[in-house]
């Protein structure tokens, strides 16, 4: 990430300048830093609701009940975390609420998960198996019908819009699995997790 | 048909989930309010703890966008590209995906209205956009909620899959439509 992080920024300042833009690239700074926290601060409310509704689930033995149920498939993806750990159970419903579209209520649920994860993690700071396997799942961005795209051919007169669910379905499931296996395989061959560091 | 039903779907996830949550709440006797409250007052430390995150991630890919590059690299993979019988419009698309949401959803809007519904490259930035979830801001705010700054392989995971929906949805739209 360190690396990413400098070419990201030194990339783009220097392409900036030979490209004649710099002004854009140094304005793009404040704009980018103003809309980050928008992002953050838009997502209190909405996250203070879920992780109410979450807490309420945990006590009432729901998400444990969701996390036994879906065990047979779980167990394999996520080695590390034991049988007693609530994590499962969000994972679960973040999955669920991301395959329905609420990207609202999926967010709260991953975040719990993460927390969870956390409470598990020998290295507080870097990032474990199940944690890499967790996100794996959510960059994959795996969903049954993409809602907001559409919207946007509805808006423009597209005569059947559901015909690009199919297709659009066959290509997140392709990704979502994709994903899967992916951090099964790095996780095979990438350097343990050490202590601390 | 299809439509309406998956219209009920999304009107009603919601609206279920919570009233289901709530009655087995009720049900096993939790003190739902005051459960509710104790839950919800981590929301707001959630949501301070990624700023640190997200001013990094959103900002480097805000210059990034400034810079002008996308467009630079769009122009450079257009001729090999097409071989694939990608259309160029649909090359930001690809690039800028994993980067930010509303840019994708943004280029994808503007490939609608100014080419129309019975565009090819319409119907293949609907099924990029519609498939894909934006790596680098799932990375920032789920790891920075619980100040993750190793990453180990999570990122890399993050865009070969990106990558590889890329290739899944040229094929399939070349086989579909």
């Amino acid at each position: 990430m360190n690396y990413i992080f400098y070419f990201l920024i030194v990339i783009s300042i220097v392409f900036g300048a030979i490209n004649g833009r710099l002004q854009e690239v140094v304005n793009s700074i404040l704009s980018g830093a103003e809309l980050s926290v928008k992002v953050a601060f838009s997502l209190i409310g909405i996250m203070s609701f879920w992780l109410g509704i979450m807490k309420i689930a945990e006590k009432s033995g729901l998400v444990e009940f969701i996390a036994k149920v879906i065990k047979p498939v779980t167990k394999h993806l996520f080695k590390e975390i034991p049988e007693e750990s609530t994590a499962i159970g969000d994972i679960a419903m973040n999955f669920s609420a991301n395959a329905l579209g609420l990207a609202n209520a999926a967010t709260p649920m991953g975040i719990k998960a993460m927390e969870e994860l956390q409470k598990l993690n020998k290295n507080k700071k870097s990032a474990s198996n199940a944690m890499c396997m967790l996100l794996a799942m959510n960059t994959a961005g795996f969903q049954l019908v993409p809602a907001t795209v559409i919207a946007v051919l509805i808006g423009i007169g597209y005569k059947n819009p559901t015909e690009i669910i199919a297709p659009t379905l066959l290509v997140t499931s392709i990704t979502f699995l994709s994903a899967i296996i992916l951090a099964k395989v790095f996780e095979k061959f990438w350097e343990p997790q050490k202590e601390n560091d | 048909m299809f439509h309406t039903f998956m219209n009920v779907i999304s009107l009603w996830a919601l609206p279920v989930i919570i009233i289901l949550i709530l009655t087995v709440g009720l049900f096993k006797k939790v003190p739902l309010y005051e459960t509710f409250t104790d839950g919800a007052k981590d929301g707001f430390h959630v949501a301070v703890n990624i700023i640190p995150y997200l001013v990094a991630i959103i900002v480097a890919i805000s210059m990034l966008r400034a810079s002008g590059i996308i467009e630079i690299a769009s122009q450079i993979l257009a001729p090999a590209l097409n071989l694939f019988n990608v259309p160029a419009d649909t090359i930001p698309v690809m690039i800028v995906r994993s980067l930010s949401g509303s840019a994708a959803l943004g280029v994808f809007s503007d490939i609608a209205h100014t080419l129309g519904p019975d565009d090819y490259a319409t119907k293949l930035a609907a099924i990029m956009v519609g498939s894909s979830e934006t790596t680098f801001y799932v990375l920032a705010v789920y790891f920075g909620s619980v100040k993750i700054s190793k990453l180990r392989y999570a990122l890399i995971v993050g865009l070969i899959a990106d990558f590889i929906g890329i290739v899944a949805a040229i094929s399939v739209c070349n086989l579909m439509f």
